[in-house]
């Protein structure tokens, strides 16, 4: 049995659209501040990522109080339970038209490693590239002002790590797109982070054969 | 009554907004409007000197016209006494050094390298009267030279080889009636010909300056605020503010532009933030020699060669000379981009006499100092000036040749064209052990560069520093300047993740659709069978 649920909230896919929209134009303009793209000119690059850097770290905050809230955090819990099981289906069930392993419910919808990937990206990629993106915001040359205190000599390290973070985030970006195909259908996990629903497994059923419904998953 | 009532209120409303529309237009006026305002003010003196009996006299010498001037200024030759104009050298400590004496009296440069013997001829850019080479005395008022400066006729003019005299056909009377402050004509004449011809020297001053438009300096633009040399190089007492660093070594008595625009004059704070390591002319001085070309390269070891036993010079298309027997070849070069290095207002020289520590690399007459760990080092543009100049090989000096005199036979270079005579000339002279040996050396000498300002729009944009290929800094590598550098590990293990990433996702991608066709076939199949 098939029921159409509501798993995504309201805020939760406004803030998910919202970090979309800011990551990819603060990849772009990153860029070009970099050196390795030219699209609104240098000036303007700068000026628009600090913006772009500032609605996101407001995003953040909102994130965050959202999370403990509402009590979603525990979503992101590590376990390794299934994680075998998910890397299988990824490199072998997915082509046979296995089912997913991990049954997707309003209380878990994240795979074990959805899981490790955003709990990755939440308390490590984002938190240093915030940091070391306000450090490079602010700092101000030896001995000017801004981070004097840290007596910091060159922008270099910051610059470095920064950058490092959004290669890392780019390459995130194009699995990330990739991985939405490889739901149920190949755009049911976009219809969901649009609409809120996702058509689920009813729990108390019992599990149906896909391949007698799905034929054309691929 | 109550419908009057209603449109009574209406109205007021309506006049009250109209009101309070019209007069929030009291903006706070820029810094700039204001300098506007204040510079093209005409200046109005206080006397007229063409009424005073005492310069209705018939002078028989300029001597006569300096007693005139001080016996009504009777203060003021003292302090022209005490300046580097007539001095030609002012007390500088040089780290490392200590305290020297250094000026035109005494210094090298990569030009005609030295004055000492050669007086005669340079007094010509002298405060002073009867500057020879055997002597001069820098404590007789009575040779100071006050017209040079203050001429507003822009008639008087210094004889050639006449150690500082004016030309005798000048009019005196009429030139000491007519004085004033000086204007861009009294600075120019001797400083934008430095080097012997126009623009030889500094690349952003020569004649060009006499009446410039705003292409070529937006400050001194006739059409513009129409500024005055002293209006920036601001002068008490006559001790004028500005120097250059050919000669100076120490960071005091600057002209700054931030004198009258301040420390944050952009609109952007990211501009403001750049002034902390940037020198405003690094932006706003994006090309020098506007209009006429400007020495880059002065080759002395080509010089002497004579046709029919005879000196002889070749030009350029543009009539810069590019061979000249007295002096040898030249390069030249216009509408040039500036080199730029650190700078933190103290520079060091080479001191005639002093030993060549390594002769294998160019010499560099004036090296200015800074870093960008410094923190009162700042990117200034520069010229830089090289040369091919004459040295003592053995004892590693650089020779002061005797250039000039009024006739053959007395070892002057350009009588003679004798290297090593005008070297042992000019070396005793100038009391330095030779060992009569000529060599050649190249040298370099840095000229910061702080005129031509040009306007808004031609400011050099971000990307002229901040790219990879062809950065205007790309000379400035002690410093990590974002989209110029890059961490190469980064780049490469960045690159490498993406293009895995894709790879990845490609393969996976392509087996999904393949296996997917594939499942689809054998359904069929399977159902054709029970058909």
């Amino acid at each position: 049995m098939k029921k159409q649920i509501y798993i995504y909230k309201s805020f939760e896919r406004f803030w998910h659209w919202t970090q979309a929209i800011l990551i990819f134009f603060l990849g772009f303009t990153g860029f070009e501040i970099h050196g390795s793209i030219k699209f609104f000119g240098y000036q303007n690059a700068v000026k628009y990522h600090n913006i772009a850097a500032y609605s996101f770290i407001v995003l953040i905050v909102f994130a965050i109080f959202w999370h403990f809230t509402t009590g979603e955090w525990k979503q992101y819990l590590p376990t390794l339970k299934n994680i075998k099981a998910q890397i299988n289906f990824y490199l072998i069930g997915i082509f046979r038209n296995a089912p997913h392993p991990t049954k997707r419910t309003i209380l878990s919808k994240l795979n074990p490693l959805q899981r490790l990937v955003y709990l990755g990206l939440k308390l490590l990629v984002i938190p240093i590239m915030v940091l070391s993106g306000l450090l490079y915001m602010f700092y101000r040359y030896p001995q000017g002002s801004g981070v004097e205190a840290l007596n910091i000599e060159s922008v270099e390290p910051f610059a470095i790590i920064h950058t490092l973070g959004a290669f890392l985030l780019v390459a995130f970006i194009i699995a990330h797109l990739y991985l939405i195909t490889t739901g149920r259908t190949i755009t049911s996990n976009l219809k969901a982070m649009i609409t809120g629903f996702e058509e689920l497994d009813n729990l108390e059923q019992v599990q149906v054969q896909e391949e007698q419904t799905e034929v054309v998953n691929f | 009554m109550k419908k009057i009532f209603l449109i009574l209120i209406l109205i007021g409303l309506v006049i009250i907004s109209a009101v309070t529309i019209l007069t929030t237009k009291n903006y706070e006026p820029t810094n700039q409007m204001k300098l506007k305002e204040k510079y093209p003010k005409k200046y109005s003196p206080s006397v007229d000197h063409s009424q005073f009996t005492l310069l209705q006299k018939k002078f028989s010498s300029p001597q006569e016209v300096t007693e005139a001037c001080i016996s009504c200024h009777n203060q003021r030759h003292i302090e022209v006494m005490q300046s580097n104009h007539w001095n030609w050298e002012r007390e500088e400590y040089i780290e490392g050094k200590g305290i020297v004496y250094i000026g035109k009296k005494n210094a090298i440069n990569n030009y005609c390298i030295g004055v000492e013997g050669n007086e005669q001829s340079c007094a010509k850019c002298h405060v002073g009267y009867g500057m020879t080479s055997s002597m001069f005395s820098y404590t007789d008022a009575k040779n100071i030279d006050c017209l040079v400066c203050h001429d507003n006729t822009e008639t008087y003019v210094k004889g050639n080889e006449l150690a500082g005299l004016p030309d005798p056909s000048l009019d005196l009377n009429y030139i000491s009636q007519h004085v004033g402050k000086p204007e861009r004509s009294n600075c120019g004449v001797c400083h934008f010909f430095g080097g012997g011809g126009n623009n030889v020297k500094h690349g952003d001053l020569e004649k060009s300056m006499f009446e410039p438009t705003k292409d070529i300096d937006v400050h001194m633009a006739i059409e513009g605020v129409n500024l005055q040399c002293i209006d920036c190089h601001k002068t008490e007492k006559h001790n004028i503010a500005g120097k250059m660093y050919s000669l100076s070594s120490m960071n005091r008595n600057r002209a700054y532009c931030e004198d009258c625009h301040t420390e944050n004059p952009h609109e952007a704070d990211i501009l403001n933030e750049h002034t902390v390591k940037v020198a405003c002319q690094t932006c706003h001085i994006p090309i020098y020699a506007k209009v006429n070309a400007t020495k880059m390269h002065w080759d002395w070891s080509t010089a002497g060669k004579l046709k029919n036993g005879e000196p002889y010079e070749e030009d350029d298309s543009e009539g810069n000379h590019t061979y000249l027997s007295i002096k040898g070849s030249f390069i030249y070069g216009k509408n040039l981009q500036p080199d730029y290095v650190w700078f933190n207002g103290t520079a060091d020289h080479y001191l005639l006499g002093e030993e060549i520590k390594d002769t294998t690399k160019p010499l560099k007459i004036n090296t200015l100092k800074g870093s960008y760990q410094d923190k009162d080092s700042k990117i200034i543009p520069v010229k830089i000036h090289t040369a091919i100049q004459p040295y003592d090989p053995i004892k590693k000096v650089l020779i002061q040749p005797k250039l000039f005199a009024d006739k053959k036979g007395e070892g002057a270079f350009w009588q003679d064209f004798d290297w090593r005579r005008s070297a042992k000339v000019g070396m005793e002279e100038a009391n330095i052990p030779f060992s009569g040996e000529v060599s050649f050396i190249k040298t370099e000498m840095y000229w910061p560069i702080n005129h031509m300002v040009s306007t808004k729009n031609l400011t050099i944009n971000c990307t002229e520093c901040h790219t990879r290929e062809n950065s205007r800094l790309a000379s400035l590598t002690d410093f990590y300047m974002p989209a110029r550098d890059y961490s190469t590990f980064v780049e490469t293990v960045g690159y490498s993740i993406i293009i895995l990433t894709l790879l990845g996702v490609f393969t996976h991608g392509t087996v999904r659709i393949f296996s997917s066709k594939k499942r689809k076939r054998l359904i069929s199949e399977k159902a054709n069978l029970y058909l």
